[in-house]
């Protein structure tokens, strides 16, 4: 026998004796069981406005430096003033129609990573830019998948990394970001799907917080409105 | 000395009588406090949360062999491969053969407490690989040659001045009593590391059964770098991780960052579903999956504790439990410490053996408040020390039954012991004896009252 069907097998006869349900403060019924259960978790907003505020507030707290800007022009310039005051030299960028433009109007040295990938290179880069799919506003989370933000390293492996996106992006809470990426992909799902919140950061050090563990170390959102 | 028992009295009497030692931890978990009541605030209803939480994980581990099938028909159709590790050894022969057939050299590691369990550093090691954990904590326990304290914060007893003396003396660096630039020297050093890996271990927090992901929580960003990278990415995790819908993340994701750090989400919640795909520039060409019995299912075969099963490894009912804050995380001697450890190690590696860890509690209760997915702990450890006398009684615990069973069955016998009691009770205090001198010094023993309650009740009501 397989080590499978041993496992399988002893998995079959523990199970013939039932255990008894978790004591509950009340009894879960089929409609309060997650996602439905969401009324349980952080508020994430009933509009657009009310989530907007939230992700403020959380992204604050998490360090995620926020930038709103009403159109793509200014997120063009307000991008060119950050890498200025960064002193930016080598930026990685992701080939797509809300960075692109912004990636090559920037005075540095632009690679798109995504098209000719090389993990050394990447490695150099002081910033690297990017979509996501989704932003959730609960919890001050990016989501970002292998698909559409430029691959797996390229959201983590330069010191710093600038999302760009749209307000109509920002979902209220970690369910419907969920159930907006099982619409969008179905059973094909991305290699990777990751969620984001803050820059990188430990407190093995006595508990104490640092950020840019080892992903980066600044996280920025330019939020484009619309 | 091998006896785990006699090992853990020792160990457990040295760190306890370290003041300094304590009060550092209890200093280090004060922040931890703070945080996560402000984080668990945020909650609508925490306890409805933990609810839910608790039926996530109850339904797919009582469904455990369905969901598990379902995880790896999934896990396969992504294009993973699984491989099934009855014990500790198989799964170590399994990434072994992994390593040799891709003549790897050097292997980088994310945290995974997993592979602690099955000791596979010093088997790569062995073998002649090199490998370095890169999340802080481990990569200060592994410099250190120590196993990790906690196993959410691995070096959470070490101080920054010991810490700043081993990097001078592993890595050369000039001495620094900054968190922050102890912080950059780990993340200078460890970098080209990652770039250079051919394999990359990891472990797993959850595996979705319905889409068959894994799921990786981590703050640092280094889980993300070891399976980005390297060619190669395995993944080691027990078999109880599965859930049964990614909708339950939606619950657990937020409650395991809440009840583990005081955090509203973990800054790095990732799901992997296979190998690079068509279309994406980076990302790993393997992608493996070993998953370990270990006596897990030794643990499903008792329903009354099957729950413990459940756990998330959070690491709340460590940071409450007062034992842990003063006998500290290493003199536990398991892979798993505090309430949890001392449920489920007896299971994993023998109640003869362990059984001593459920007899380290006070009973209060804290960790069970603690617990997001509602595991029933403080009365797991009762249930320990039953199943302990039960099957292998020590002489003390034959002899003792066997007189109260001897004694309570003979009103007369009874009633004359208890009249010796009382009346040599207050002899006692008077004498040097082990354990009572010592808990009677700061403790008034109060006058035992001249007849027993039986002769009062007759005289007062009624007979």
């Amino acid at each position: 026998m397989s080590s499978r069907e041993n496992i399988l097998g002893r998995i079959r006869e523990a199970l013939q004796v039932k255990a008894p349900q978790p004591h509950l403060q009340a009894p879960l019924t089929p409609t309060n069981h997650p996602p439905q259960g969401k009324e349980w978790l952080p508020d994430g907003g009933e509009s657009l406005t009310e989530s907007l505020a939230i992700l403020e507030g959380q992204l604050a707290k998490l360090k995620t430096v926020l930038v709103r800007v009403p159109n793509e022009t200014l997120a063009v310039e307000a991008v060119k003033l950050l890498s200025q005051e960064k002193g930016w030299k080598q930026v990685a960028y992701q080939g797509h129609p809300l960075v692109t433009p912004i990636a090559q109007s920037l005075a540095c040295q632009t690679w798109q990573a995504d098209a000719d990938f090389n993990k050394q290179k990447l490695e150099q880069c002081d910033v690297s830019l990017t979509s996501c799919e989704t932003i959730v506003a609960q919890l001050g989370s990016i989501l970002v998948s292998s698909q559409t933000s430029g691959g797996r390293a390229l959201s983590v492996l330069p010191h710093a990394h600038v999302v760009i996106a749209r307000t109509s992006q920002v979902v209220p809470d970690l369910a419907d970001a969920i159930r907006q990426i099982k619409e969008r992909y179905g059973q094909k799902l991305p290699s990777m799907l990751s969620f984001i919140t803050g820059p990188s950061r430990t407190g093995d050090i006595e508990r104490i917080l640092v950020l840019g563990a080892h992903g980066p170390k600044e996280l920025f959102l330019v939020l484009i409105d619309g | 000395m091998s006896d785990p028992k006699a090992i853990f009295l020792k160990d457990a009497s040295v760190s306890t009588a370290d003041g300094d030692q304590r009060a550092f931890i209890r200093k280090a978990l004060g922040g931890y406090y703070v945080n996560r009541d402000l984080q668990k605030a945020r909650f609508r209803n925490w306890e409805k949360a933990r609810d839910a939480a608790s039926m996530a994980k109850w339904s797919a581990v009582n469904d455990l062999g369905n969901q598990l099938e379902k995880f790896v028909g999934n896990f396969e159709k992504n294009g993973g491969v699984v491989h099934w590790a009855q014990d500790a050894a198989e799964a170590r022969e399994i990434i072994l053969k992994i390593a040799a057939d891709a003549k790897a050299k050097a292997i980088i590691k994310s945290k995974c407490m997993t592979s602690e369990e099955i000791h596979l550093n010093d088997a790569l090691e062995k073998a002649g690989y090199g490998v370095v954990e890169s999340d802080l904590g481990e990569f200060i326990q592994q410099l250190r040659g120590e196993a990790p304290y906690h196993f959410v914060f691995p070096c959470m007893h070490v101080k920054r001045e010991a810490i700043s003396e081993l990097f001078t003396k592993h890595l050369g660096t000039a001495p620094t009593n900054s968190p922050e630039e102890l912080t950059m020297i780990a993340r200078r050093h460890l970098r080209q590391l990652y770039v250079d890996a051919d394999i990359g271990i990891s472990g797993a927090n959850f595996l979705v059964a319905e889409t068959g992901q894994i799921s990786i929580t981590e703050n640092e960003g280094n889980a993300r770098l070891t399976t980005a990278l390297p060619k190669i990415h395995i993944a080691l995790a027990g078999i109880e991780k599965v859930v049964k819908n990614l909708d339950d993340l939606a619950i657990l994701l937020p409650m395991l960052a809440t009840a583990g750090a005081g955090q509203p989400m973990t800054c790095y919640n990732t799901l992997y579903s296979g190998p690079r795909q068509k279309g994406e520039c980076d990302g790993p060409e393997q992608f493996h999956l070993v998953l370990l019995d270990n006596g897990r299912t030794r643990l499903l075969a008792d329903p009354e504790q099957r729950d413990a099963l459940h756990c998330i490894r959070c690491g709340a009912c460590l940071n409450v439990c007062p034992i842990f804050k003063n006998i500290g995380g290493l003199a536990y001697g398991t892979t798993y410490q505090g309430p949890i450890g001392s449920v489920i190690t007896p299971h994993l590696r023998g109640l003869k053996q362990w059984n001593h860890l459920s007899g380290a509690s006070s009973l209060c209760g804290a960790c069970t408040d603690a617990c997001p997915v509602r595991i029933d702990l403080h009365h797991h450890l009762l249930h320990n020390r039953r199943n302990a006398v039960k099957t292998n009684p020590t002489l003390f615990d034959r002899v003792f039954h066997f007189g109260f069973n001897f004694v309570i069955q003979r009103p007369k016998l009874f009633a004359f012991g208890g009249k010796v009691f009382r009346t040599t009770l207050p002899l006692l205090k008077k004498l040097p004896l082990p354990y009572l001198s010592a808990w009677l010094k700061t403790r008034d023993l109060p006058t035992p009252p001249s007849q027993s309650f039986r002769a009062q009740w007759k005289d007062q009501n009624h007979e």
